[in-house]
């Protein structure tokens, strides 16, 4: 029989007080758990030391061999011939694989089919994976594939949003969203605009690639070790590749060095590749992506081409508009429809668009597959209705602050969006104006006039702008988490969830949430990788949902064990459940103290389950795609960004100078990560807008394939005053956990106050009269080439 | 006499590395030979930074002193550890006690998904251990070559501003004494040499022994940093047979001043140039800071910026502005041309086999005489430029006012090579330089130059750009002379 472990008994003098300071907005100080406190990052101390494990950095495991694919060189053709004789021959090469050693399905598309593990007879993009290979090093891999010879049939290929949209090339059907009759509402009104704007896509960037490792196991399954925000989609497809049953793969996830989106459906591919070659070589094979061939073979934020024609009356009130919103979604389906989805509706943004119709087209490009980045579709959708609003106010002349409130969604009325939900706890007004007042708003404005009339070369501008994003997948059966906590007997807890950590602190928030629930420290709790045989079924981390979902159940979880312990100590020491109290690492039944551990013990001993699964689903939500109307969004996160930019009229260079950030996300669980996510979410939006250019050739070939040549903001893009600021005392009105909202994609749009503010910055080269087009992303040649258009209008 | 080894300190070890082939970077050397996985590949070319570590090296000046330099491990070469002492985050660590530039990153919540971090920590390390009480330009400079993508950098720059009274203190203070004798003892071994897998590198110590080498090897690849040549290994995937090491030839890698000029050996690394350029001519100072990043001029070079002859390097046509000139050394015999004729075509140039850069000349500013740069890219830092404009221009005052009594105007990115503008510059000389000058010579520049269109930046962006800085660079002359400045330069704005 084994004894127990030797355990620290409770100390009832030695009571410990909560000194964090980390406290804010004067929250009552909740507890040992620290929900509500600045607690650092699980992961921050191995980070910071090099201990951290990613997947390329586990040990290799005995045989362990290397994978490549060969890509297609065009764009659009069928396969002729394959000649792999040379790949076969060449130095450490030990398997070399088509599709046609694929025992399973061929097809991974993630949502629809489309996407095939190798191609099948042709190729549709330049980069697509042809055949893989397994070597006996990552080079020696890198090298065989390039000897391949493959004989194409060139195909015409579609390279341009504006062809695919004359040829009716569509991945998905076009939807319209629909609310009351735009097109007389535009007639009517007081004034009309149109205008068009194209909004670039963005490579993720993630500084860890895409990577995985497979190996084979005793029972013809497969273990794969992933940096992939979806195990679960991994160990499905896996699963079907192989044609294997899902409970002979297991999908084991620590860490990721950041995902955006990109490691969402598009982690698999590569995990199927090394499984299949796994399977073929009876050996454990890895799969890293080099930097170059990542970025040319997995997809990116979508491009959107959006247009709209607005009706507005005297004071820029918007009447009606009819926005079409065009997405460049590459070869397949992956999640595009979503995505298009997400992008109208989010067409409004804060504002209420009255007589609406919001049409989305799916457009099929012969290039990669365009996928899940930060914000889903959000922000290319919003950035349609943020420049109606500087076009409108230039055409009125007025400052757009003022046309953007004077849209603002109501709180009584005029708050229904376009596809019929209402907008329920409306901040906004109170957000921007707070916010205007705290980044001194109208002073810097009159600042920035005078400047600007002394200063011929370099001109200054500003801009506020607000977000309302949507919480909860619009697909509503992924608005479902599951969780196991299980406390051992030394009084230590572990915690697994189906959520996955790739930097955002998914792991830190649900720890402090259990820690929170047993009022112990929060590194009581250990929550190791994710994996798919601890909670199983789980939906991908994405949607900035991770701790709404996976709080939540492991919260329930946690519930669980807690009414055990309570009704084992009601039934043990003859107490009422109201004499149990969980408080300062102890747990208090009546009279007597335990330590928490010791307390395990004794539950143990009497034989109590100290494990528990938790579940949760999302309440309220419901979305009919038939009709355009529905509730499918449980609440909104909101947000505004005040940006202060100086270009340079002569070569189109530019910085931004400060921002002001204040964002809504409920009660904060940790105000430290929240802070850390929105400062790095704007950042990343701001690039977005301004430095990152994805550049294609007229063969549909990717130029800008390498960080040499695709510029993320490095550390002087940052604003160098930097101020952001949580909305104190805001809990979320709906019930989430601890009444928190969502971080992760809100703030990313917050980035479309920089591009705004450079418009600012153009217009005021004509005295604010001319209104500068400025597509995105607003690169120093593109502001150039528009404060050159305002010159030009002005001359005339 | 070479020795068939190379020796270095792995943080305070003695490492002996033979038989392993020269075109293995640091950074596979580590994560494959060392099992040291702390040290990340983000892009294994020089862009990120994830792989940062730092080079602790005796200085130049022999006292004794160590420096220690920030370097990008994924593009450079095995052999140039020899007689360095490599430190990985791994080896910051005494016992389970953070070092200051982790600590700082903790207690900034300056790590997420913690890919990168492991590159700043050493980065901001680097910067500590060169200054302890870094300001935030300083800071910002050190840290530009390193890529995060989840911060916003906010906190990562409030963690390195953090001021360290204890790295003065750390393990590699400690070992101080021991690190600088072990290092001159590897500084007094035979030349070094690596084999393996049928390649070779040597690491020369003297002029006589690399023009040898060359003369006996003339298909021999010069190395210096390596930042460029690197990335043919890691993103070609080429292999290169023999790789002759110029970093350690003593001759090399001084930097001397007479009256008239500054000499600066070709493998002399442009972090120990830097300030005496800024010192004669600000503007170049200002624009080597943004040439690549702090790891790349740590250990990247002038003879191979120029010597590589790409179109869009940024030192070339700064030196043909500035008329500088470069001796050529091939076996005893020395040449000396103007940087400017140096250049044939794309990527072609005048060197012979065997020859080889041994220095630049660049003259020192009289008066009257103006250097302007701008270095126009995407992006502010580590970016190559789309357009490079160096113009250097001379005024006499005489009773009709100012005149341009010599002027270069060279770019890059604007041709196939660095090159100047002789109908613009006919325009030019001997005028006054008038608004009316300025835009006869804009309209030149379109003789000059057919500028391409590629990913940084297209033809008509190129040509209106360098137009438009021949007209900035008047009005900062004209402003230099009135009593209010006009502001013309966003990048003042950090």
């Amino acid at each position: 029989m084994r004894s127990l472990i030797d355990v620290k008994k409770s100390d009832a003098q030695q009571v410990k007080t909560n000194t964090d300071k980390s406290v804010v907005n004067g929250q009552k100080n909740v507890g040992l758990g620290g929900v509500g406190r600045s607690k650092k990052h699980e992961s921050a101390d191995k980070q910071v030391a090099g201990e951290a494990i990613y997947v390329d950095d586990r040990p290799s495991l005995r045989g362990e061999l290397h994978a490549a694919v060969g890509q297609s060189t065009m764009a659009h053709a069928n396969i002729i011939s394959m000649d792999l004789s040379a790949v076969k021959a060449a130095t450490g090469v030990i398997s070399v694989i088509t599709v046609e050693d694929v025992p399973g399905h061929t097809d991974i598309g993630p949502v629809f089919p489309g996407d095939p593990v190798l191609a099948i007879g042709k190729v549709e993009f330049i980069g697509q994976p042809i055949f893989a290979v397994a070597a006996t090093s990552f080079d020696l891999a890198r090298k065989a594939v390039k000897l391949a010879r493959i004989e194409y049939q060139e195909l015409e290929a579609v390279l341009t949003v504006k062809d695919a949209l004359a040829k009716q090339n569509f991945v998905r059907p076009p939807f319209t969203m629909k609310r009351g009759d735009s097109d007389s509402a535009i007639t009517a009104a007081d004034h009309q605009l149109s205008g068009e704007i194209l909004v670039g896509g963005q490579e993720h960037m993630y500084l860890e690639g895409q990577v995985s490792t497979a190996e084979p196991t005793e029972d013809g399954g497969m273990n794969i070790f992933t940096s992939s925000q979806h195990p679960s989609e991994v160990q499905k497809l896996v699963a079907e590749v192989l044609d294997i049953p899902l409970n002979k793969v297991l999908v084991d996830m620590r860490r990721m060095g950041g995902g955006f989106g990109g490691k969402e459906t598009q982690a698999a591919p590569w995990a199927c590749i090394a499984a299949l070659l796994a399977n073929v070589t009876k050996r454990p094979v890895k799969f890293k992506l080099a930097r170059m061939d990542d970025m040319v073979m997995t997809g990116k934020r979508h491009p959107f081409e959006n247009n709209y024609t607005v009706g507005f009356d005297k004071d820029g009130q918007i009447k009606g508009i009819n926005i079409e919103v065009n997405g460049n979604c590459g070869y397949s389906p992956d999640l595009s429809d979503a995505i298009v989805d997400r992008a109208m509706f989010h067409s409004d943004n804060a504002y209420y668009l009255d007589q609406a119709t919001v049409t989305g087209n799916r457009c099929k490009l012969n290039t990669v597959s365009h996928t899940a980045y930060r914000g889903f579709g959000g922000p290319q959708g919003m950035m349609t209705i943020e420049m109606v609003m500087d076009d409108i106010a230039r055409h009125l002349g007025k400052d757009p602050l003022d046309i953007r409130k004077v849209n603002l969604y109501g709180t009584d009325d005029r708050n229904e969006t376009h596809y019929h939900q209402k907008v329920e706890h409306n901040n906004l007004s109170e957000v921007i104006e707070s916010l205007e007042e705290s980044s001194d708003y109208q002073a810097r404005r009159k600042a920035i006039t005078e400047f600007n009339a002394t200063s011929p070369i370099l001109k200054k501008g500003i801009a506020l702008t607000p977000v309302k994003f949507g919480i909860s997948f619009t697909v509503q059966h992924l608005n479902q988490a599951g969780a196991l906590v299980h406390v051992y007997t030394d009084g230590t807890i572990h915690l697994s969830h189906g959520g996955s950590e790739m930097g955002q602190g998914l792991n830190t928030k649900v720890a402090q949430i259990v820690a929170e629930e047993f009022q112990v420290d929060v590194d009581t709790v250990a929550c190791s990788s994710a994996r798919t045989d601890k909670v199983p079924n789980s939906s991908p981390t994405a949607a900035s949902s991770g701790t709404d979902l996976n709080g939540k159940a492991a919260e329930a979880a946690a519930k669980t064990i807690k009414q055990r312990l309570i009704d084992f100590a009601c039934e043990k020491y003859q107490v009422e459940a109201e004499q149990v109290h969980f408080e300062n690492n102890n747990v208090i039944v009546g009279e007597q103290t335990f330590s928490f551990a010791e307390f395990s013990q004794i539950a143990y001993m009497g034989r109590v389950s100290l494990s528990s699964t938790g579940f949760y689903k999302t309440p309220k939500i419901h979305f009919d795609r038939a009709t355009g109307k529905g509730r499918p969004f449980f609440y909104y996160a909101t947000g505004a960004a005040v940006s202060e930019v100086i270009i340079d009229t002569l070569t189109g260079e530019y910085k931004t100078l400060r921002t002001d950030i204040l964002q809504d996300v409920g009660h904060s669980i940790n105000p430290a990560i929240d802070i850390g996510q929105i400062e790095g979410a704007f950042v990343q939006g701001m690039g977005w807008l301004t430095t990152e250019e994805l550049v294609w050739n007229e063969q549909g070939r990717l130029l800008s394939n390498n960080p040499a040549t695709y510029k993320i903001p490095a550390i002087n893009d940052a604003p160098k005053d930097f101020r952001v600021a949580l909305v104190p005392d805001a809990p979320n009105r709906e019930h989430t956990i601890y009444n928190s909202k969502a971080v992760g994609e809100p703030p990313f749009m917050l980035g479309m106050a920089v591009w705004s503010a450079i418009k600012d910055a153009i217009a005021s080269v004509n005295d604010y009269k001319t209104n500068p087009k400025l597509d995105t992303p607003a690169t120093p040649e593109r502001v150039l080439f528009a404060v050159e258009a305002v010159k030009a209008a002005t001359a005339k | 006499m070479v020795a068939n080894t190379i020796k270095f300190l792995l943080n305070n070890e003695l490492v002996k590395i033979e038989n392993l082939d020269p075109n293995t970077t640091v950074l596979q050397y580590l994560r494959e030979e060392q099992f040291k996985s702390g040290t990340k590949e983000g892009c294994a070319s020089g862009d990120c930074g994830a792989c940062t570590v730092v080079l602790a090296e005796l200085d130049t000046e022999n006292s004794g002193q160590l420096t220690y330099k920030s370097i990008n491990s994924c593009i450079t070469f095995v052999g140039n550890l020899h007689g360095k002492q490599l430190i990985t985050v791994e080896d910051l660590k005494e016992g389970a006690q953070l070092h200051h530039a982790q600590q700082t990153i903790v207690d900034n919540h300056g790590s997420q998904c913690g890919f990168c971090t492991p590159g700043f920590v050493m980065s901001s390390f680097a910067l500590h251990k060169q200054n302890n009480t870094p300001n935030r330009a300083e800071v910002l400079e050190a840290l530009a070559g390193n890529l995060c993508r989840c911060t916003g950098y906010r906190s990562i720059i409030e963690a390195a501003m953090t001021s360290s009274k204890d790295a003065r203190e750390d393990s590699f203070a400690k070992h101080y004494q021991a690190t600088v004798a072990a290092l001159t003892e590897l500084e007094q071994l035979p030349t070094p040499a690596l084999t393996g897998n049928g390649h070779n590198y040597i690491a020369p110590k003297n002029i006589d022994e690399l023009a040898t080498e060359l003369t006996n090897e003339p298909k021999s690849t010069l190395v210096a940093g390596g930042t460029d040549l690197a990335l043919s290994v890691t993103q070609n995937l080429a292999t290169i047979d023999k790789l002759v090491y110029v970093g350690n030839v003593a001759e090399l890698t001084t930097i001397e001043e007479t009256e008239t000029e500054i000499i600066i050996g070709s493998a002399l690394p442009y972090s120990e140039f830097i300030d005496t350029l800024h010192h004669y001519y600000p503007d170049l100072g200002e624009m080597i800071e943004r040439i690549g990043s702090k790891q790349v001029r740590n250990t990247g070079t002038l003879g191979g910026n120029v010597g590589n002859a790409s179109p869009i390097g940024d030192m070339p046509p700064a030196l043909i502005a500035l008329g500088a000139t470069m001796t050529l050394h091939v076996q005893g015999q020395e040449r000396t041309i103007l940087v400017e004729d140096y250049f044939v075509d794309y990527k072609k140039t005048v060197l012979k086999p065997s020859e080889f850069i041994k220095s630049i000349q660049i003259p020192k500013p009289t008066a009257g005489q103006t250097l302007k740069l701008y270095k126009i890219s995407k992006r502010i830092d580590d970016d190559i430029s789309a357009v490079l404009a160096a113009f250097f221009i001379e005024q006499e005052i005489t009773e009709n006012g100012q005149k341009i009594t010599n002027v270069r105007l060279a770019f890059g990115g604007m041709a196939a090579i660095p090159k100047r503008s002789p109908v613009t510059e006919a325009i030019l000389l001997g005028n006054s330089l008038t608004k009316a000058l300025v835009a006869q010579a804009k309209e030149a520049l379109t003789t000059d130059f057919q500028p391409m269109s590629d990913v940084r930046a297209s033809d008509k962006y190129r040509m209106t750009v360098a137009q438009n800085l021949i007209e900035k660079c008047y009005i900062e002359l004209q402003s230099a002379n009135a009593r209010k400045v006009i502001e013309t330069r966003v990048v003042n704005h950090a």
